[in-house]
């Protein structure tokens, strides 16, 4: 009788702050929620840096917001700089400029570098052909081969870093 | 004016539970029909039943092993498919990168770096790596771990090694466990 008041009694006393807790959490969990469906699906931060998209992008690094919603749309085309996961290692992700889509015939030089020889071949459907801004330091479809559209993570459209270079990236 | 207190709190608690949902949903995992039989002793086993309706198998997907993109053969996966974006695909996956595969045709295919080879349980009609040839790992987009529905399945997807005799791998020495 008395272990039964006393646990009404614990119980009076532990419930504002157990609603309180749950109040708290369920209004964290909201927020990371919604940071994470921002990212996934509207924009997000990302760093890159390397030679490939030289006179676009530094060397140094560059931090690029990457739009996600016109990826979902299909409305990624030819000349957008996009975030591509990389197909050797997904872990990877690497920026390239689109040169065509599925359907289209693309020609590109082999090994710029040392010759002249170029090479044509038409993009298979579901896929994109990527090239680096920089042909003779990038690693991209002319070794890869056609990527697949699903690999493509977004579409590149404003620097925020460094800040001299502040405003949309151009095509 | 309590009608529409009420109205405007149930329509927040929706809000919230649909944002956390997808949240999960994305992240950690989900439920997802498989339709068709190219898995067929595994997922969807009598693809036609007496009564004539087709039953779908419901299976969840498991997303935590996208963070270091670790597989092993026998996994049964989702991935999008190369040709088609919007289009999922259930296969099993039979070889990882280094690997090499003897085709039927007398072909020897080594898997290059960041690539598998997934093959379909029902070799009849499934269309794998045999005409798409190597996935992207990338492409990967969850790990089936258990049948949910219909309930007399509810079940463990186990990673067994039975790749199709007509394929034979040869595996890694730094892959073998």
């Amino acid at each position: 009788m008395r272990a039964a008041k006393l646990l009404q009694y614990a119980f009076r006393q532990w419930k504002p702050a157990a609603k309180e807790v749950l109040g708290h959490s369920i209004l964290l969990a909201q927020f990371f929620s919604l940071l994470h469906l921002t990212e996934t699906y509207i924009c997000s931060p990302t760093l890159v840096y390397g030679p490939s998209m030289l006179p676009t992008l530094n060397l140094t690094g560059d931090v690029l917001l990457v739009d996600k919603l016109s990826l979902l749309l299909g409305k990624v085309g030819p000349g957008d700089v996009v975030l591509v996961r990389s197909p050797q290692n997904p872990r990877k992700c690497i920026t390239k400029r689109i040169v065509g889509v599925e359907g289209d015939t693309v020609t590109f030089l082999v090994d710029p570098a040392r010759s002249d020889r170029s090479h044509s071949l038409v993009v298979p459907k579901g896929h994109v052909w990527i090239q680096g801004d920089n042909i003779y330091a990038s690693k991209d479809s002319r070794q890869l081969g056609p990527i697949p559209y699903g690999l493509i993570l977004g579409k590149v459209f404003y620097r925020v870093w460094p800040p001299e270079d502040f405003g949309p990236l151009g095509q | 004016m309590a009608a529409q207190g009420v109205l405007w709190s149930s329509a927040k608690k929706c809000f919230t539970a649909g944002l956390i949902g997808l949240t999960v949903s994305d992240r950690y995992a989900s439920f997802m029909a498989v339709r068709g039989s190219s898995m067929s002793p595994t997922l969807n086993p009598n693809n036609k039943n007496s009564s004539g309706f087709v039953f779908d198998d419901y299976v969840l997907v498991e997303k935590f092993c996208l963070g270091k993109y670790k597989f092993s053969r026998g996994d049964v996966v989702v991935f999008r498919s190369p040709s088609n974006y919007k289009e999922k695909n259930v296969k099993r996956i039979a070889a990882l990168p280094g690997d090499w595969i003897h085709l039927p045709s007398l072909d020897t295919v080594r898997i290059p770096e960041g690539h598998c080879w997934v093959v379909g349980d029902n070799a009849a009609c499934s269309m794998d790596s045999r005409s798409l040839g190597p996935i992207p790992l990338g492409l990967i987009c969850g790990r089936i771990t258990h049948v949910v529905w219909p309930p007399h399945r509810l079940g463990r997807v186990d990673g067994k090694n039975n790749i199709l005799a007509e394929v034979q791998v040869d595996m890694l020495e730094e892959h073998r466990d």
